[in-house]
């Protein structure tokens, strides 16, 4: 081969290369298939069952991890390149954002023509798709409660009753430090299972009001007493040693938190109810050998809040985008009243471990591979007066940002519960 | 960013010191027209941006709805915001503790592989292998390791590593400097060793005649003939430490609390958690600033500290 054929083959190679690139981000592009509807949702998780009814209804799905995929949405949707159906955490935070830009359809009228659209889902999961009274989210996979695991080995070892109360709580951490065991778990290096902690408090002090007010933007809202009672609690778990030693070194994304549970280090763990298939995943004998428990959070002496109100994600929602095609549009609510939570789809939620918030499956749910459990988390959310929205979703992302922060610098004992409040306070509205 | 520098140091090796091999090439070199694509490219890429950026920071923008002209509102608020100058004090603090803690070990690595024998290039190799990962495959490592109950103490078996590492206010900053340096050190050593290798036999030879041993040659031979490399060795640790981003991110996410977060990591939260683009872009415009008038004024040190590299043969 002389020099300049070479040279040839080399610049046909470069542009065919360059070529394949553009053609590779033109094909990546939401409005590839034709003027067909199309998806961006999450890897991992229920991604089969969505994968299955994408073919099903022919949605061009995408899939994109958790964190990807909230900045990649972001953009999209402020430039009008979002997907047809857009996938969210529910009202609040990104998806009222959304739709106070106007970039989100409004599908009350189609509710209004066919009620069943959201009315076969559970009351307290459906009201999380509306904003300002009208609906712009139907749920699409399934609930999330925050639920106390515990590890009954433990229990038993020292002769001791997963807390109902707080105060049985307070008297439970000395027992377990002296027996060498960590009391509770919490990944605090990835910041936010601390606030489940926050968010199951304050509901148990001052119900549901309180966070509100909060989320109403109300001036001094996080003032509240409610706030500043369950922010002294939290410090005297932290005094008291009640989290494992170090913390605010464990990252919850390699699981080293849930690892504490199964291995026999810490008694207890809050978490959210996907704690459950990742133990299954690690350490099946865990649960087949019935050590693996659960419970509901204790109750606070005094508290206004409903003992069986429940926080954590309803469920995770679509939306539809307001600037898709008019033939999208409709091929998009299509696929949210048949393609979405039919009898196949229920059913491939239920054999991964998630719990659809559908009414009356109970049948069904006796029938899986982890009855007791499933039922219970079922049974947890349909009872549940308040199903609280994670605060980190349901806030303004600027809020969420600086709860996070100030919580984790309240965990640390940096700020006492008064700066607290006075820091949030200055974020409202922003 | 360390674009003046360098340029401003190869010019100077040219036209100040005339015995230099090729001092004549700038007259009769290339004609000035093909800097023209280099040119375009610099504008489209940096400078063309860095103007939007600016510009975005008199705006108040989250991202999705229209911008919209806020004036000086961004600045105030950001130079109004202790947590502003708690991050520049944090990038400071990296950038001087890195500074102090990467130059001795890389100097003194550098030399060292320089020398001769097998053993070394060995060694060397094995020193160089940080460079070949990528800051996220480090921080993940090094968070897997540094975990209090599954990490390095269960490993070795040592009561002492179950320190915490991560989630210690206090600690953490310097566990954060550290992970740095393990990432950065071979780079600058490899800069010092290129420039050990540079230095003529001669000097040492003769350094040996008149009796100097190895701790009298290295201060009297090694170090002053490193002054070049040592100046572009800080320039990049220095203006580098503005820009430490990807590790830190991924590491700590800025936390305990605020311990970690320092300017670059301030920016990408006010960005893109916080989704406040014109306060991000502020902050942004801070940086440049920073890095502008550092590498500035360590060129502007390293033309006052200039004389003959050469003296003495």
């Amino acid at each position: 081969m002389t020099l300049g054929k070479r040279r040839t083959a080399q610049m046909a190679a470069g542009l065919a290369a360059i070529l394949t690139f553009t053609a590779a981000c033109g094909s990546s592009g939401p409005s590839s298939a034709g003027g067909g509807t199309t998806a961006w949702a999450l890897t991992g998780g229920d991604e089969q069952t969505f994968r299955t009814s994408f073919s099903d209804a022919k949605v061009d799905g995408q899939f994109f991890g958790n964190d990807a995929y909230k900045q990649k949405i972001r953009s999209a949707v402020g430039a009008g390149q979002a997907p047809t159906l857009v996938f969210s955490w529910g009202n609040g935070g990104m998806l009222k954002s959304w739709v106070d830009a106007g970039k989100i359809m409004d599908l009350t009228p189609e509710v209004q023509k066919d009620p069943t659209l959201t009315s076969r889902y559970l009351p307290s999961v459906a009201q999380t798709g509306v904003v300002d009274g009208k609906t712009y989210a139907v749920p699409n996979n399934g609930m999330q409660p925050v639920v106390l695991f515990y590890n009954k080995d433990l229990f038993n070892q020292i002769g001791a009753q997963p807390p109902q109360t707080w105060d049985e709580l307070m008297a439970l951490l000395p027992r377990f430090n002296q027996a060498g065991i960590a009391p509770f778990s919490i990944g605090g290096q990835s910041k936010w299972p601390q606030l489940m902690w926050e968010e199951y408090l304050v509901d148990r002090i001052g119900g549901p009001g309180v966070f509100d007010a909060i989320a109403a933007d109300k001036p001094n809202a996080w003032s509240d007493p409610a706030v500043t009672q369950a922010n002294t609690m939290i410090q005297q778990l932290v005094s008291a040693d009640g989290f494992v030693k170090g913390f605010n070194s464990i990252a919850t994304d390699s699981n080293a938190d849930t690892a504490l549970l199964y291995t026999g280090k810490a008694a207890m763990y809050l978490m959210g109810s996907w704690a459950f298939p990742t133990i299954k995943q690690s350490d099946p004998d865990f649960i087949s050998s019935g050590k693996l428990g659960y419970t509901t959070f204790p109750t606070v002496s005094g508290g206004k809040g409903a003992p069986t109100d429940i926080v954590g994600n309803p469920a995770n929602y679509w939306s539809v985008s307001a600037t898709a095609s008019d033939q999208q549009k409709q091929a998009a609510v299509q696929y949210l009243r048949t393609g979405v939570m039919n009898d196949s789809y229920v059913d491939s939620l239920l054999a991964n471990g998630s719990v659809p918030p559908v009414n009356g499956i109970e049948a069904k749910l006796a029938k899986t591979g982890d009855p007791d459990y499933l039922s219970y988390v079922y049974g947890l959310a349909s009872k549940a007066p308040n199903f609280q929205l994670s605060w980190d979703q349901a806030l303004s992302p600027g809020q969420a940002d600086s709860l996070l922060n100030n919580l984790d610098q309240l965990f640390l004992k940096q700020i006492t519960p008064e700066q607290f409040a006075a820091n949030m306070n200055a974020t409202i509205g922003k | 960013m360390e674009a003046p520098t360098v340029a401003s140091e190869t010019a100077g090796v040219g036209t100040s010191d005339p015995r230099a091999p090729g001092a004549g090439t700038l007259r009769t070199g290339p004609h000035p027209l093909m800097a023209v694509p280099a040119l375009a490219f610099f504008a489209v890429f940096a400078l063309l941006p860095l103007g939007g950026v600016a510009l975005l920071s008199l705006m108040r923008w989250d991202g999705i709805g229209d911008p919209g002209w806020t004036g000086l509102g961004n600045w105030s608020r950001a130079l109004g915001d202790p947590a502003t100058y708690h991050a520049i004090w944090l990038s400071v603090q990296v950038m001087v503790f890195s500074w102090l803690f990467q130059t001795p070990v890389s100097l003194l690595l550098g030399v060292f592989i320089a020398g001769r024998g097998r053993y070394r290039a060995t060694l060397g190799v094995l020193y160089f292998l940080p460079m070949l990962l990528s800051s996220a495959a480090i921080a993940i490592a090094f968070k897997a390791l540094l975990d209090p109950n599954f990490g390095m103490s269960r490993a070795f078996g040592l009561d002492i590593l179950s320190q915490d590492w991560l989630g210690d206010p206090t600690l953490t900053l310097y566990v954060v400097i550290f992970v740095i340096a393990w990432q950065f050190i071979p780079f600058h050593t490899l800069l010092y060793q290129a420039g050990v290798r540079q230095i003529p036999r001669q000097l040492y030879e003769a350094a040996e005649i008149d009796g100097a041993g190895r701790v009298r040659q290295f201060f009297s031979i090694t170090l002053p003939q490193l002054r070049y490399t040592i100046i572009t060795s800080s320039t990049l640790m220095l203006v580098g430490s503005l820009t430490y981003f990807d590790l830190v991110f991924v590491l700590t996410g800025g936390g305990p609390g605020n311990a970690t977060r320092f300017l670059p990591l301030d920016m990408y939260l006010n960005g893109f958690s916080n989704n406040d683009m014109g306060r991000a872009s502020t902050l942004a415009v801070l940086l440049v600033v920073a890095g502008l008038a550092l590498s500035l004024g360590l060129a502007r040190f390293a033309r006052f500290q200039r004389g003959s590299q050469q003296e003495g043969i």
